[in-house]
C-alpha cells in the first residue's frame, strides 16, 4: 500500500540518508511536507482541481525506492540520437544523477550546472531560496519535497546566454520504483537558456514519478522550458513546473505529454515584476485507457503582462484528456493582455476531453480572450486526400500530424521541433510511410 | 470506357440520380449541363466514391471493372480524378506534401518507382508553371486562403501531374476570369488524348468555345433527358432548360439571352 503511513514510515527511514540531511533548514522543511502529505494523503476527486485525475490506483499501489544503478546506456544513447546528438546532456536514472551517462559539454563562464545531490551536500549558496515550501502545490508536491534526492542544479549568470539546449534526462527504470526529483534553475538578469526536460520509461511494470521543475527569472531574463514526457505505459507521473518571474522576463513553457498511464503536469507562472511575457504551448496524445492532464495557472500579478496559451490535445481509445487553464489578473494590473486557446481533436468516439478555461479578472483595461473546441478529423478533408489516392490511414495520420502541426511550429528550436514531430509521429496509428516534409 | 447504367444515389434519404445512363469512350470528351440542384456534383460525387451518397441502384463499370466496388483511393490510383466544385482547405498539409504524395501513390499502384524530392519538385514547377501558378503554392497548406480561381487551378495542377485515365472536372470554369478559363481549358486540351476520357461538368457554355466536346448531354431531375453533339450547348445557350426540363422558365443557364 502507498497509502500516507506508509509514505511516513519509509520517509523515518530514509530522511537520515537524504542529501543535505545535516542542513536544518532543509531537515524542517521536509519534515514539514512529510507530515503535510501523511495529513492530506493522495488528492481526492474530491479536491476541485482533481475531481477528473483518477489517483485511486496510487493509493493500492506499493512502490520500492531504486538506487539509480539501472542499465540504461543504449536507450540513453538512442533518445540522444533522436535529440540531435545534444550539447548540454544530464542523465537521472530513477532520480539519481548518473555521470557516467552524462556529458555537461562546455558551458560559458559564469554558468553552473550539474546534480542537485551534489549542491545540498556542498550546501551551495541561495539553495534555501530556490527549495520552495511545503504548502506548494498539491499533496504529491510535499510527497516530491520530502523525498526528493537529486535533480539538476542550473545557475545561469548575469547577462550569459546559453547557445544550446540543455538536456535532462529523466529515465524510470525499474519496475515498482518511485522516483522523485527536484530541478532548479534559477536564470540570472538578462540571461537566456532553453531547458528540456526528457522523461522516458522503461519498465513495464507501474512507476511512479514525481518531478518538481522551479525556476526563478531575474528582471529580463528570457528562459525556454520544454518537456517531453514519454514514460512507459503503467507509468503514473505527477509533475510540477513553477515559475517566478521578475519584470521584463519571458518564459516560454512548452509541454508535451505523449507517455504514462497517467500524466499530470501543473504549470504555473507569476508576473512579480511588471511587463512580464509567457507562452504556454502543449500537445498530448493519449490513447488506450490512458489519461493526461495539464493544470496551468498564469498570475498576472502587475501591469503590463503579456501572456499567450494555446493547448492541443489528440484522444484515442478510451482515454481521457483534461485541461484546465486558470488566469489571474490581480487588482492593478492594468494593461495585461491574455489570450488562451485549447482544441481537442477525438480519434475515437470513446474518448473524452475536458477543458476549462477560468479567468478570473479584478482589474480594468484588460485585453482577455479565451476559445475552446472539441472536434473531429474533417471528413471532408478525409475525402479530399483519398480522392487523391492516399489510403485511409495515411490521410488519417496527415491531419492529426496537421492538428499538431501549430502547436508544433511554436518550438522555435529546429532539431527540438524535429524530435517532437517524429516522437508524435511513430505514436499515431497507421503504418502508412510519410513523404519527407516541405513545410 | 465508362458506362453508367439506370444509377439511382441518394443523400440524406432524398432520391438525386433516378436512373441515370451515360457512356463514355476512350479518348472522348462529354459536357454535362443542367440546372443548379440537378444532380450533376452528385454525379461526380458517386463516381469518385464519396460514402455520403448512397448508390441505390444501377451499375457503373469502368474498362470491365465495378467502379462501385473500389473505396475511393483506389479508384484515384486506377486513374479516375475529380475536380472538387468546392476544393477542400487543410490547414497544416503543405500543397507540395500533398501534391507529392498524391503523385507517388498513383505512381507505386502503376509499378512506377516514387518521384524523389528533386524529380518531384522538377516535375511540379513546370506544371505549375503551366497552370499559371506561383512557387509560393507549393508551400502553403493546402487550398487554404486561396482565391476561388487559385483553387481552381490547383484543381487543374493536381489534374496534369496524376495524369488520369478518366477525368471528371466539376464546374471547375465557374467564377473564372477569362484567363483563368484558358488555363482550365489548355489543361484539358493537353491531357486530351485517345485513351483518356472526360467528364465536364459546366453551367456556361462558353467554356465549351475552347474545350470543344464529342457529346453534350443534359441532367436534370437526375437523369439524362438530352444529348446531342457540341451544337446542343449553344441551343441551351440560347433557349434555356426549362423546354427540356417542363419547368418554369427561371431555369435557364446562366448568361442565357433572353
Ligand atoms: N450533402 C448533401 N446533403 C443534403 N443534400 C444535398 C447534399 N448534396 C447535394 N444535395 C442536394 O442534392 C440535390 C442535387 O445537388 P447537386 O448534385 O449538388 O446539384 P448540382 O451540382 O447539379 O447543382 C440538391 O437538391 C442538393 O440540395
Ligand atoms: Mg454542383
Amino acid at each position: 500500500m502507498s497509502a500516507p503511513q506508509v509514505w511516513r514510515d519509509a520517509f523515518a527511514e530514509r530522511a537520515e540518508a537524504l542529501p543535505g540531511a545535516r542542513l536544518p533548514w532543509l531537515a524542517r522543511l521536509r519534515g514539514q511536507a512529510i507530515e503535510r502529505f501523511a495529513d492530506e494523503g493522495w488528492p481526492t476527486r474530491r479536491l476541485e482541481a482533481w475531481r477528473h485525475t483518477p489517483l485511486a490506483l496510487l493509493g493500492e499501489q506499493a512502490f520500492v525506492a531504486a538506487d539509480g544503478r539501472a542499465e540504461v546506456a543504449a536507450a540513453v544513447a538512442q533518445l540522444r540520437r533522436e535529440a540531435g546528438d545534444p550539447e548540454h546532456w544530464l542523465v537521472f536514472v530513477d532520480g539519481h544523477h548518473r555521470p557516467d551517462l552524462s556529458t555537461p559539454g562546455s558551458l560559458p563562464q559564469g554558468c553552473q550546472v550539474g546534480s542537485l545531490a551534489e549542491a545540498l551536500r556542498q550546501d551551495a549558496q541561495g539553495l534555501e531560496a530556490l527549495m520552495g515550501s511545503a504548502d506548494e502545490g498539491s499533496s504529491p508536491a510535499a510527497l516530491n519535497l520530502a523525498f526528493a534526492a537529486d535533480g539538476a542544479f542550473v545557475r545561469i549568470g548575469s547577462g550569459v546566454a546559453l547557445e544550446h539546449p540543455l538536456h535532462l534526462v529523466f529515465v524510470s527504470a525499474t519496475a515498482e520504483a518511485a522516483t522523485h526529483v527536484r530541478n532548479l534553475v534559477q536564470a540570472g538578469a538578462n540571461s537566456v537558456a532553453t531547458i528540456v526536460e526528457h522523461h522516458i520509461g522503461l519498465a513495464d511494470a507501474q512507476t511512479l514519478a514525481t518531478i518538481e521543475t522551479r525556476l526563478a527569472l531575474d528582471r529580463d531574463a528570457r528562459v525556454t522550458h520544454l518537456k517531453l514526457q514519454r514514460e512507459s505505459e503503467a507509468g503514473f507521473h505527477l509533475a510540477r513546473i513553477d515559475a517566478q518571474q521578475a519584470g521584463g522576463s519571458v518564459f516560454d513553457s512548452h509541454s508535451l505529454s505523449f507517455g504514462a498511464r497517467l500524466a499530470r503536469t501543473d504549470i504555473e507562472t507569476r508576473f512579480a515584476g511588471e511587463g512580464c511575457e509567457a507562452l504556454f504551448n502543449g500537445l498530448y496524445h493519449a490513447d488506450g485507457r490512458r489519461h493526461v492532464d495539464h493544470h496551468t495557472r498564469i498570475d498576472h500579478a502587475l501591469p503590463r503582462g503579456t501572456s499567450r496559451e494555446y493547448y492541443r490535445g489528440i484522444l484515442d481509445g478510451a482515454a481521457r484528456g483534461v485541461f484546465s487553464g486558470r488566469i489571474l489578473v490581480a487588482p492593478g494590473a492594468v494593461r495585461t493582455d491574455a489570450v488562451q486557446r485549447t482544441d481537442n481533436l477525438l480519434l475515437s468516439a470513446q474518448a473524452e476531453a475536458d477543458a476549462r478555461p477560468e479567468l478570473e479578472i479584478y482589474a480594468a483595461d484588460v485585453k482577455c480572450a479565451h476559445g475552446a473546441t472539441v472536434g473531429q478529423l474533417d471528413e471532408e478533408a478525409l475525402f479530399y486526400l483519398r480522392a487523391r489516392g492516399l489510403d485511409e490511414a495515411h490521410a488519417r495520420k496527415l491531419l492529426t500530424l496537421a492538428f499538431a502541426g501549430e502547436v508544433l511550429e511554436r518550438i522555435r528550436d529546429e532539431a527540438l521541433r524535429r524530435c517532437a514531430r517524429e516522437i508524435l509521429l511513430a505514436r499515431l496509428p497507421g503504418e502508412e510511410r510519410m513523404e519527407e516534409s516541405y513545410a | 470506357m465508362l458506362e453508367i447504367s439506370n444509377l439511382k444515389a441518394s443523400v440524406e434519404d432524398k432520391l438525386i440520380l433516378d436512373g441515370l445512363d451515360l457512356r463514355v469512350g476512350d479518348g472522348e470528351v462529354h459536357a454535362i449541363m443542367g440546372p443548379n440542384g440537378s444532380g450533376k456534383s452528385t454525379l461526380a460525387q458517386v463516381l469518385a466514391g464519396r460514402e455520403d451518397y448512397r448508390v441505390e441502384g444501377g451499375t457503373v463499370r469502368w474498362d470491365g471493372r465495378d467502379l462501385l466496388a473500389l473505396p475511393a483511393e483506389e479508384r484515384a490510383r486506377n486513374g479516375l480524378f475529380l475536380a472538387f466544385q468546392y476544393p477542400v482547405e487543410i490547414p497544416g498539409v503543405s500543397n507540395a506534401y500533398f501534391l507529392k504524395a498524391a503523385v507517388n501513390a498513383v505512381r507505386r499502384h502503376r509499378g512506377l518507382p516514387e518521384l524523389d524530392a528533386m524529380d518531384f519538385l522538377k516535375r511540379v514547377k513546370a506544371e505549375m508553371k503551366a497552370v499559371g501558378m506561383k512557387e509560393e503554392f507549393l508551400y502553403r497548406s493546402v487550398n487554404e486562403g486561396f482565391s476561388g480561381g487559385e483553387k481552381k487551378r490547383n484543381e487543374v495542377l493536381q489534374m496534369t501531374l496524376l495524369e488520369p485515365k478518366l477525368a471528371v472536372l466539376d464546374e471547375t470554369d465557374s467564377g473564372l476570369d477569362i484567363d483563368a478559363l484558358r488555363v482550365v481549358a489548355d489543361g484539358v486540351n493537353r491531357l486530351r488524348s485517345p485513351e483518356r476520357s472526360m467528364i465536364v461538368i459546366t453551367h456556361y457554355q462558353r467554356l465549351l468555345e475552347y474545350i470543344v466536346p464529342d457529346r453534350v448531354h443534359v441532367l436534370a431531375h437526375g437523369r439524362i433527358v438530352r444529348s446531342g453533339g457540341p451544337e446542343l450547348a449553344a441551343e441551351l445557350e440560347q433557349k434555356g432548360y426549362a423546354w427540356l426540363t417542363g419547368e418554369a422558365d427561371q431555369a435557364r443557364p446562366a448568361g442565357a439571352a433572353s
